[in-house]
């Protein structure tokens, strides 16, 4: 069993996101020792991009941040080899195909795997162009974690066949950020998933607050927080640690109340 | 390997939740590309509405001009709306509303695209909206008040260097949140299958043309066929039916910007490498690490990062020849064009002219070169002023 589906066995899991090098590397490395401190089960690590088009104007701010403070893949898996000496979360990378495809799909996963990266998130690689990447992720023992949406429907039973890891359930349509409703039956989703897999779902998109997360935890195994996280970070910069600790133990006591 | 590729080139990288909105999109241009009635009422609309077919132009004062080639002008800039783009945009304005879409948007970057879509729109009783980017909506302020006149909204883009790439990626963004009564009419040959095939057979229309008029008025066909390539949907149009003529060249002529050499380029095949962006595996300008360059252009309609997956393919097996035109040659051959042949070409078109007053006079006197003058020049004519020293107010 992978090192992330462990991460589902003590009860339902919460999972933040941040992105590397914002406002620098510095501060993300607090930040994840800070967060898994404060009882995350696994961290999305987001690679910025210049161009994250499945990103809201929060997260998307976070990427210009980051890069123009000079972050690279290359300090980001330096970054992370580091980290992994002493947190025992897991960690995925969360970012765009492109990032991988440029540094050389093989190369990337040999050094995430190397560096102790259990899992790799590309928003913009759907099943049908999953090929080209995840069967490189199992040879490294990597997950490649699939995504479904609200508009899947038929598409849920074929992905979650397939799906490692855990399967990310996207809760509204449109891109990243916090939503003060969120529309769509997360319920209906993650039962089509069960009917063929026992593979743990966690919700993202648009959650912020310790309600919404206590509602979509009743009907998910996880739940994923972004862009609330971002914004904190976005305001506070090298002094938001001990905020976003405080924001996430809060999210956490939220979910495992569900 | 995936669906629409040309080669290693094009693909589906987008979000699952845009996934079974392409997937309805394709099924539905599968059925409709070969539907009589629709392909009736398209031909009714390109001839009756949009003006065509598009005069094949013999360039007599150019030829004598330059003493080389023979040079013919397919005359794109003289359709309803001003470019090649309405081609496309009603053929999938009308196939949205057989999907049953009641809204279109797209993204825009000098503009004739938004305004092709804006007025097909106002024509079929669609609700519109364009997005186009801060910077080009300062450059095409013109076509801004066009677009809002035909009754579209036009959402400037401010993210990250607001021009063409980040409309892309903002009308996509828009798309991912409201498809089910939404199309995105894309207006070039990118973006994820199947728009790089739909938008090419929609402006396949331009070579098809050419290769009648020119059999009918010369009796064979061409040596050379020139356009501009941003993503490059006019010059895909223009080339598509000549691809199994191996006589033909094909050349597509990028924006070079301040020069390939410098970072002030547009130059995708020139400066680019192998990447995957807005939907597509292609050639993109780009650091080390993947990350998309912000590129540069006089022309807005050609600032784009990349280029489609299908040019990407002819240039990989050298089916077709990829050329750079600075921002000084192609001003230099806009100016020249409206001299000379009384014509003033958009900015995006100058390039391909450019091009062909370097190529002209190399070739024999009974060799033809066709120059697709994709767009007219008027809503350039500030912007050239300026490049000149000279403030002018539209």
């Amino acid at each position: 069993m992978s090192n992330i589906r462990k991460a589902f066995e003590g009860g339902k899991a919460f999972i933040p996101f941040i992105t590397c090098g914002d406002p620098d590397l510095d501060t993300t490395k607090k930040l994840v020792r800070a967060m898994a401190e404060a009882g995350a089960d696994i961290i999305e690590l987001g690679i910025p991009f210049s161009d994250p088009t499945a990103e809201g104007p929060v997260i998307q701010a976070a990427n210009v941040r980051a890069l123009s403070g000079g972050v690279t893949t290359d300090k980001i898996l330096d970054m992370a080899a580091e980290l992994k000496k002493d947190v025992s979360v897991p960690l995925v990378f969360m970012t765009y195909a492109n990032v991988l495809f440029s540094y050389g799909i093989e190369r990337f996963i040999k050094r995430a795997r190397e560096a102790g990266m259990d899992g790799v998130i590309l928003p913009d690689v759907p099943y049908e162009e999953k090929e080209e990447f995840s069967p490189l992720l199992k040879k490294y023992g990597m997950d490649f974690i699939s995504l479904i949406a609200p508009t899947s429907k038929e598409r849920i039973e074929m992905i979650a066949r397939e799906a490692d890891g855990f399967l990310y359930c996207v809760s509204s349509l449109g891109v990243t950020g916090e939503r003060s409703r969120i529309a769509s039956n997360v319920g209906e989703m993650t039962s089509l998933v069960k009917k063929v897999s026992d593979i743990p779902t966690a919700v993202g998109f648009g959650i912020s607050t310790p309600e919404q997360a206590k509602a979509m935890a009743a009907a998910a195994d996880g739940v994923i927080v972004g862009s609330a996280i971002v914004r904190i970070i976005g305001e506070y910069g090298a002094d938001s640690v001990s905020r976003v600790s405080q924001y996430v133990k809060t999210m956490k006591q939220a979910i495992r109340s569900a | 390997m995936s669906k629409g590729r040309f080669g290693t080139h094009g693909g589906q990288y987008i979000p699952e939740t845009l996934m079974n909105a392409v997937i309805e999109l394709e099924a539905a241009y599968e059925h409709y590309k070969n539907d009589e009635a629709f392909n009736r009422e398209l031909t009714e609309l390109l001839n009756e509405y949009a003006g065509r077919p598009s005069r094949l132009y013999y360039a007599k004062n150019m030829t004598e001009n330059l003493g080389g080639a023979k040079i013919y002008l397919k005359r794109e800039d003289l359709n309803h709306t001003g470019s090649h783009k309405i081609n496309n945009v009603l053929g999938q304005t009308l196939l949205a509303k057989k999907m049953g879409k009641t809204r279109v948007i797209a993204e825009t970057g000098a503009g004739q695209h938004g305004v092709a879509t804006a007025t097909a729109a106002a024509l079929m009783g669609m609700e519109c909206e364009i997005f186009m980017g801060e910077e080009d909506t300062k450059r095409q302020a013109l076509n801004v008040y066009r677009m809002k006149l035909l009754g579209a909204k036009v959402h400037p883009v401010k993210s990250g260097t607001a021009t063409l790439k980040d409309a892309v990626s903002e009308t996509m963004r828009e798309w991912t949140a409201r498809m089910d009564d939404t199309h995105y009419v894309l207006g070039s040959v990118m973006g994820p299958h199947p728009f790089p095939e739909m938008v090419r057979d929609f402006q396949a229309v331009i070579s098809k043309e050419i290769k009648a008029q020119l059999m009918k008025k010369e009796g064979r066909l061409p040596d050379a066929v020139i356009a501009c390539v941003g993503g490059g949907s006019n010059a895909i149009g223009a080339f598509y039916h000549f691809i199994g003529d191996e006589s033909v060249r094909l050349i597509g002529c990028e924006a070079a910007g301040l020069g390939t050499d410098t970072p002030s380029t547009a130059a995708t095949i020139a400066t680019g490498r192998a990447g995957i962006f807005h939907g597509m595996k292609s050639y993109f300008c780009q650091d080390e690490y993947g990350q998309i360059a912000p590129v540069y252009s006089i022309s807005a309609g050609l600032d784009y990062p990349g280029i489609g997956p299908e040019h990407a393919y002819l240039h990989d097996t050298g089916r077709a020849e990829y050329v750079a035109v600075t921002d000084d040659e192609a001003v230099d051959a806009f100016e020249y064009l409206s001299r000379t042949e009384g014509i003033i070409p958009a900015i995006e078109s100058a390039h391909a002219v450019a091009y062909a007053m370097k190529l002209a006079p190399t070739m024999d006197k009974r060799k033809i070169i066709v120059i697709n003058i994709s767009g007219r020049g008027d809503k350039d004519c500030a912007a050239m002023a300026r490049y000149r020293g000279e403030e002018i107010y539209e």
